[in-house]
């Protein structure tokens, strides 16, 4: 095997998606065995979604706010502002609330299971249970994992709602459009592959986002630098992974 | 020096006694050798203490033992199995047969007292509830901490929290119990009472124990036979007595405590001189 410190920065990064890819593996077979615990799924649900639900609604109605009013000045260029909700609504499904919302779970919720697994590293808890022949694969990563993986698509369900009241808060009662047609519009206009794009999003993004959390810290140097590098390495390498691939399956559903 | 226990006596050579046997390893990291050519063995019902300077390779032998790595030549034999040789299931069966207490215990941190040391229980066993409890308040009962048993990790001292991993490390009855350094960083009563607990644990339940320090004197009360490891191989072995008895510098600097020796107080440098003349020449 190549000494990963010596390879090159292209052969570095492939060991690493491949380690990832073989971490993956052994993540998916581990969840059967962890959904015979519940409890731990439940309790990690609430850690990174529960947890996440403030930060999400405030940045969802804020974006939701930002685009009633970004959108009622250029629709009414046009005097078309009864669409705004239309707007507001296929810009929030399809991509802003998936995207958005992932970009701030890696940021809280995987930065947090990066950090709480590498102090487990760095203190021989994970060892300890190796040691105890007890999987930690299957008692800590896979529940974990699990819990980033179905938090995620509830969360950007909670983004959309805030930014969809943002919105009208601003386009309906402060910009005046006529509240009718901002919701009517909006439901005649979107359509069922609107959503499902915007769920695919959610749920590909949580399965990367979590995945790249657990590795990091699963895979973190047994020190306090370790542990920090690991966290920054969750978040730059879920916001890239998370852009590139938001453009892969955009282009993929047009 | 106290010789302890009477089974400091017991015969040495049977086959069958033998718990963990390493022959002639070789192990390296990243290019740098850590053992070229260790034999040890650790015999059924006795201590055994493994010491050595910082950084020789003392944990790496007990991830070694335990399967958490494999050596690159040469044999680890536990209980008469090279541990190379086994899948992972078989290692996880192996393992359920040894307690291990790590430097700074190990605790599962979002667990309290009580459901660290019932961890194993609930993991390898369908043992009812009443009877989990029992256990585990006897095993706290014995290492003296059955009153903090609703406490977490993080309101323990250095001393409570190893005493919370040594009642965890023997709940499931293991034969071989392995320390990883149990006396760094503890003060004098913690430190009397871990090697309290690990004679006691030894005679009481017959485990095999292996303590890796390099508490020299605190070691030499307990163990029954002692191996000194350094530049990667056994320097000396025997009783601890035996052990005070040797000649060879490496272990005379190493019981004494001299901060030079075989082992140099200064690192590899260019001579000193002429690195100082260098620099007033610029």
């Amino acid at each position: 095997m190549t000494d990963g410190r010596r390879a090159g920065p292209i052969s570095r990064g492939l060991q690493r998606i491949g380690a990832t890819a073989l971490f993956a593996f052994r993540l998916l077979a581990a969840c059967g065995p962890a959904l015979a615990r519940p409890g731990l799924i439940v309790e990690q649900i609430y850690n990174a979604g529960g947890r996440s639900l403030i930060i999400i609604m405030l940045s969802g109605m804020s974006t939701g706010a930002v685009l009633g009013l970004q959108g009622y000045n250029l629709l009414q260029r046009f005097g078309s502002t009864e669409v705004l909700g239309v707007a507001v609504a296929l810009s929030l499904l399809r991509e802003l609330g998936p995207v958005l919302t992932a970009l701030l779970f890696a940021g809280r919720a995987g930065t947090a299971l990066t950090s709480e697994i590498g102090l487990m590293r760095a203190t021989d808890q994970l060892t300890a249970m190796d040691i105890m022949a007890v999987d930690p694969v299957r008692y800590v990563a896979a529940p974990r994992f699990l819990g980033g993986f179905i938090a995620m698509p509830l969360l950007t369900a909670v983004f959309n709602i805030a930014g969809l009241y943002g919105a009208q808060l601003i386009g309906v009662q402060m910009m005046g459009v006529e509240r009718g047609s901002f919701w009517s519009q909006m439901q005649s206009s979107v359509e069922l592959r609107d959503v499902t794009e915007g769920i695919v999003k959610s749920l590909v993004f949580g399965f990367l986002v979590s995945l790249i959390a657990v590795y990091e810290g699963y895979h973190t140097d047994a020190t306090a630098e370790g542990v920090g590098l690991a966290t920054t390495r969750t978040v730059v390498a879920s916001s890239v992974l998370t852009l590139v691939v938001d453009y892969m399956l955009t282009a993929a559903f047009l | 020096m106290t010789e302890p226990a009477s089974q400091a006596t017991a015969p040495l050579d049977a086959a069958g006694d033998v718990v963990v046997d390493a022959r002639d390893v070789h192990y390296a990291i990243g290019g740098r050798k850590i053992f070229s050519g260790l034999t040890l063995r650790a015999r059924r019902g006795r201590i055994t203490a493994v010491m050595g300077p910082s950084g020789t390779g003392k944990t790496t032998l007990l991830r070694l033992i335990t399967a958490q790595a494999y050596a690159d030549s040469g044999e680890v034999l536990v209980w008469g199995r090279e541990v190379a040789s086994l899948g992972r299931r078989e290692v996880f069966a192996m393992r359920r047969r040894m307690g291990m207490l790590f430097q700074n215990g190990a605790l599962l941190t979002d667990l309290d007292v009580f459901e660290n040391v019932a961890f194993p229980l609930r993991e390898h066993t369908n043992l009812s509830e009443p009877l989990i409890r029992d256990l585990v308040l006897t095993k706290l009962q014995a290492v003296g901490l059955r009153g903090a048993a609703r406490l977490l990790p993080s309101e323990l001292s250095g001393g409570m929290a190893r005493r919370v991993a040594l009642a965890r490390a023997i709940v499931m009855d293991p034969e071989l119990l392995i320390y990883d350094e149990p006396f760094v960083g503890l003060d004098p009563i913690g430190l009397g009472m871990i090697l309290r607990l690990i004679q006691m644990m030894n005679e009481a339940l017959g485990l095999t124990s292996i303590v890796v320090s390099h508490d020299v004197h605190e070691l030499a009360t307990i163990a029954h036979d002692s191996y000194l490891i350094s530049e990667g191989r056994v320097m000396a072995s025997g009783t601890p007595r035996e052990l005070g008895e040797s000649g060879s510098p490496i272990v005379r600097q190493f019981l004494s405590g001299s901060p030079d020796g075989p082992v140099p107080f200064h690192y590899p440098a260019p001579d000193y001189a002429e690195e100082l003349l260098e620099g007033a020449g610029r």
